[in-house]
């Protein structure tokens, strides 16, 4: 027990605190608010506090836990809106109402609620870390795997079966000794240990898994440039810069809503209230693609608003991977949107600044490219802790928006982001004011995965895939090169073939990249869907060129009808794509000769 | 020196403590020692030996320490006589519903030369976060009565969407009309109107002031005002009491409030001024790292709450140092508001009003606000053509500028005619001109039958049919017979 010497803003700074441990929760003041030591310094510890600290006064108590900022993680989790810290949002509006006022406390996980326990172990196995003990259908679509906690080995001596709260017991271990020691860390040897549905992990360790794997699967989004162009793996980090205004959001949303990922964890990390309430009333109403259910079913939303308190900004984005993670044990794949990572560097900020620290650049700590760099290390596919002779696969991926300040892309949050992640899906304001959507700039974003994933589409896809995907990127190029002499001369003075690579380069842009979120059906676009469009746009441009030769005016082939229904092409179904694409080509083709054919006679 | 601090109740005046030991005074800023049991955000009253009383609040509670901001400026104060009187208690105002059609300082005095207000309620200045489960998305339209905002960036109940502005630029009379115009269809219901004015000028001031008494909108507003000649500091606390009155209106008397704070800009310095002067390792151009935090407390409280009848719409204005759009203030703020109006120096010289440039122009809440039932139909889509078209227009524009008016093609040539139409007839509108958004719609169908009906791709077939002037005779025809 210490006592508070001084506050400023979120920043509280305790005497007497002696034996404290770093990152140790504190209750703080009469009220018991929550913080986290952030220093020591002798008898004084320096304490993050995750609530308003109008009204503390130096005097006042402060308790130590002894434990780490931990989640709770079980059944309960899904379909649930949390603040940064885990508090559950609609617990605490029912309790204390619309405003989120402080020194509530209020369990993350339902105490009272009942969940219905299957066993699928057998009383007298041998069990240890990341072993199922049975499930819970957590909610319509996911059946939550309650596993044996990291650091817990032994024999099972007793498995129960029914209806159980989260915090009762559900099975007890008889530890065994292990011979080469290590092991089973937490668990005394002998003495037994009672497991219960829910278990408690600190968010700023991450959990241990068996074994990380390529990333050579690719996590589908239904997004054409995201998946045609600049790919992402399972278990993948991507980072979404952009200055407002650009759809950095709105990328997220349709991620969260499309990629083929299992469980979703959305982060709403300093970001605008009226934001996180459409996501709120969204997801519940969105049907999932995969299950046919409402989104809500697999997602969980851990929203921390900007003007909510900023320490707990700091500790959302791990409260989140921490969730992604128990998750991706129980042999899932979990997608991370975390929005945005650059909020969460002004926390880190604001409290270094707090705390006096020297500054980095602009003011940022000198320890924000390792912060930034661990939690993108906690992606990753993973074989998952178990009992050798079994294998899970799980993996967590992590894309991260970042607003840098101006849209410049050279400040720290940016460039440390760079450093760590695998697609870089950058926004362009010149293409967000010329309201193409997804204003991602197909040629400042790379992806780095493209070199693992080729196999998987090559074979999964279509043996053609990257060729087209090549194709279609070098015409882009090219574009960008002619425009630069369409600027000085304007494009009348180019010759025909460059012409050509000018409209078929439009068509790219307009046709196949911009992708409307908001429309029913091109919102999502299927990967089969998705070649045969590059594969009509590329035969499109193979037949121009042949046309020019033959003494086709471009003029004439910028007015092709066929251009329209080219242009319209991203509104057919999915399911009908295939059909309509015989069609389209077919016609496409007769148009083409009947050109020829002109040109011939005029000739 | 009254040192029985009755800790846990924070009543006023009980626990109050005076002291006349004032260590340093330091701009803003004055610390005191020898204190005890001062706490985080207390408010301070200082009495300098002339008699003058001012108020502050703490801003870091150290052990025997306390450093105080003051708002009316350290002027006068000293380190010997100074009486300091910690009073135990946080900002408040008072707030009640007589203050609608008053004017009131900075600091919530009255200004008016009228009676004090007898509050209903003394509510702390610093509003709590909204539960984002306990929020209502906002999605109501706004008919401002002008074509640039209603057509193409509009607004709805609840949003918060700032005026992007430059020194010399009439963003003052567009908030003017704003704020007589705004409408929400459905119900004909008008808002009534919390002004907040952070160190704007005596004739801005006074521009405002005769303009909502010659319309009549004086009756149903609350009026804060810091002018540019008041204490600097003061203007941190003015958009709060501002905003604190607005919640009450709006909550406990169902109201509906559009807070209009001006000028940002002058808040923001005034914040860096603290952080200057508390020696803070400071974030871009000198603003204090945290400012982003700090101004989304003052955006954040606008919106709607569900099953409360009140909404909050904002509109703050800011001007861009030097029109530049990446400084920190309109930076950080464009990322917390949902959307800009960006007006438009070049415009603004052209003699167009309101020089709204809707190139830069969003409003976010836009797609759940419009549309049928809401506004029109066709409404999205003409807002795209158009946008689409005009900017189209201004490439061209640019393209001219280097290779001449010949080399364009007279496809290229039609646009660049759209682009001057549309800021003629499209943009630009009369200072009182209060346009339906029918009548905004049907100019932009005028504007895009200038071009070939193969260009308006942004458009569906049965819409155009619907609504092309070249069908509407057909329309009208077959209707009739």
């Amino acid at each position: 027990m210490g006592e508070i010497v001084k506050i400023a803003g979120p920043l509280v700074v305790a005497d007497d605190m002696r034996g404290c441990e770093m990152y140790e929760v504190i209750k703080v003041g009469e009220e018991g608010l929550l913080g986290e030591t952030i220093r020591l310094d002798g008898e004084l510890a320096y304490i993050q506090v995750y609530e308003d600290t109008t009204g503390l006064k130096p005097g006042e108590p402060v308790t130590r836990t002894g434990a780490p900022l931990s989640v709770e993680l079980g059944p309960g989790i899904l379909k649930n809106f949390f603040d940064g810290v885990q508090r559950p949002l609609d617990a605490i509006r029912a309790k204390v109402g619309d405003y989120i006022t402080r020194g509530v406390y209020i369990e993350a996980l339902d105490r009272a609620r009942r969940w219905k326990f299957t066993p699928r172990a057998e009383e007298g196995q041998e069990i240890e870390g990341g072993d199922i003990l049975g499930v819970v259908q957590e909610t319509e679509v996911i059946e939550h795997r309650i596993m044996v906690p990291p650091g817990v080995k032994g024999r099972l001596i007793e498995l129960k079966e029914g209806e159980f709260t989260v915090d009762e017991c559900i099975a007890r271990v008889e530890p065994v000794a292990e011979g080469g020691g290590g092991g089973a860390a937490g668990a005394g040897a002998g003495a037994e240990v009672e497991l219960k549905m829910m278990q408690n992990w600190p968010v700023r360790r991450g959990r241990p898994y068996r074994e990380k794997l390529d990333p050579d699967v690719p996590l589908l989004t239904g997004q054409r440039i995201n998946d045609t162009f600049f790919p992402i793996a399972k278990g993948g980090t991507g980072a979404i810069p952009g200055g407002f205004g650009t759809g950095k959001t709105v990328m997220q949303h349709q991620l969260a809503r499309w990629a083929d990922s299992q469980v979703i964890v959305y982060i709403g990390c300093g970001e605008r209230g009226n934001e996180m309430t459409e996501v709120l009333e969204d997801f519940p109403k969105l049907v999932d693609p995969y299950t046919g259910k409402p989104l809500m079913e697999r997602s969980t939303l851990i929203a921390n608003t900007s003007n909510m308190p900023v320490a707990a900004r700091e500790a959302s984005i791990y409260t989140g991977i921490t969730i992604a993670e128990y998750y991706r044990d129980m042999g899932y794949d979990v997608a991370i949107q975390a929005d945005s990572t650059s909020r969460w560097a002004e926390a880190l900020r604001e409290i270094s600044g707090r705390l006096e620290e020297m500054p980095g650049e602009e003011g940022y700590p000198a320890y924000l490219a390792a912060r930034l760099s661990d939690f993108y290390e906690r992606a990753g596919r993973v074989k998952t802790l178990c009992s050798p002779g079994e294998e899970r696969i799980g993996s967590v991926t992590v894309v991260g928006a970042v607003s840098p300040p101006g849209g410049d892309f050279s400040e720290p949050v940016t460039q440390n982001t760079l450093r760590v992640v695998g697609d870089f899906w950058a926004l362009d304001s010149a293409l967000a004011d010329r309201r193409h959507f997804p204003a991602i700039s197909w040629l400042r974003s790379y992806s780095l995965y493209i070199g693992y994933l080729s196999d998987w589409f090559t074979k999964h896809a279509a043996s053609d895939f990257m060729d087209q995907r090549e194709e279609m990127m070098s015409l882009l190029q090219k574009e960008a090169e002619l425009q630069e002499i369409v600027q000085l001369v304007g494009a009348d003075a180019l010759p025909p073939r460059e012409r050509g690579i000018l409209e078929v380069a439009r068509m790219i842009r307009e046709d196949f990249l911009q992708q409307n979120a908001y429309h029913e059906v091109d919102s999502y676009c299927s990967l089969e869907k998705q070649y045969l469009m590059a594969k009509v746009i590329l035969q499109w441009y193979d037949s121009a060129k042949e046309a020019i030769e033959r003494g086709v005016r471009v003029e004439k082939l910028a007015t092709m009808r066929i251009k329209d229904v080219i242009a319209r092409m991203k509104y057919i179904r999915n399911e009908d794509f295939k059909a309509k694409y015989e069609e389209i080509m077919r016609d496409m083709k007769d148009e083409f000769e009947s050109l020829f054919t002109q040109a011939e006679t005029q000739a | 020196m009254n040192t029985d601090a009755d800790a846990g109740t924070p009543a006023v005046d009980i626990s109050a403590r005076e002291y006349t030991t004032i260590k340093e005074v330091a701009g803003p800023l004055i610390v005191v020692e020898g204190v005890e049991g001062v706490s985080y955000g207390e408010v301070v009253k200082i009495v300098t030996p002339e008699g003058e009383e001012k108020t502050g609040q703490v801003l870091e509670a150290g052990r025997g320490l306390a450093v105080v901001q003051v708002f009316e400026g350290t002027a006068g104060i000293d380190t010997s006589k100074t009486r300091v009187r910690f009073t135990g208690d946080i900002m408040r105002i008072g707030v009640a519903q007589d203050m609608v059609g008053r004017f009131f300082d900075g600091l919530g005095n009255p200004r008016d030369g009228g009676p004090e207000v007898l509050p209903e309620d003394r509510l702390p200045i610093i509003g709590a976060a909204i539960n984002p489960t306990a929020r209502d998305y906002p999605r109501e339209f706004i008919q401002t009565g002008i074509s640039t905002i209603d057509g193409m960036n509009t607004l709805v109940r609840g949003q918060k969407l700032p005026i992007f502005s430059g020194a010399g630029m009439p963003h003052n009379a567009l908030a003017a009309q704003i704020a007589r115009q705004a409408k929400v269809l459905s119900t004909g219901e008008q808002f009534s109107v919390v002004f907040a004015a952070m160190g704007i000028t005596h004739e801005e001031a006074s521009f405002f002031m005769r303009d909502f008494e010659r319309t009549g909108a004086i009756e149903r507003m609350v009026a804060f005002i810091n002018l540019a000649d008041d204490p600097a500091i003061e203007r941190v606390i003015t958009p709060r009491m501002a905003l604190t009155t607005a919640e009450f209106l709006a909550y406990e008397y169902d109201m509906h409030i559009l807070v209009i704070l001006t000028d940002m800009t002058n808040y923001c310095e005034a914040l860096r001024e603290i952080s200057a002067a508390r020696e803070e390792v400071p974030g871009r151009r000198g603003y204090p790292g945290y400012m982003y935090t700090d101004l989304s407390t003052i955006y954040e409280r606008a919106g709607r709450i569900r099953g409360r009848k009140g909404s909050i719409t904002q509109i703050p204005i800011l001007s861009m140092p030097d029109d530049d759009i990446t400084h920190p203030i309109p930076d950080l703020t464009g990322y917390i508001t949902e959307g800009q109006f960006v007006l438009s120096r070049d415009l603004h010289r052209r003699g167009i009003y309101p020089p709204v440039d809707v190139l830069p122009s969003l409003s976010r809440l836009m797609d759940e606000g419009i549309g049928p039932g809401r506004t029109r139909e066709d409404h999205a889509g003409v807002s795209n053509q158009l946008y689409a078209g005009y900017a189209e227009g201004r490439d061209m524009r640019d393209l001219v500028a280097v290779v001449g008016e010949e080399a364009l093609t007279s496809r290229d040539k039609k646009y660049l005619e759209f682009a001057d139409v549309f800021e003629k007839k499209f943009v630009t509108q009369g200072r009182n001109e209060d346009r339906s958004i029918e009548e905004t719609l049907d100019i932009g169908w005028d504007l895009l039958a200038t071009l070939p009906e193969g260009e308006l791709k942004r458009i569906d077939e049965h819409i155009i049919k619907k609504y092309h002037p070249k069908y509407r005779g057909e329309r009208a025809a077959t209707a009739a017979g």
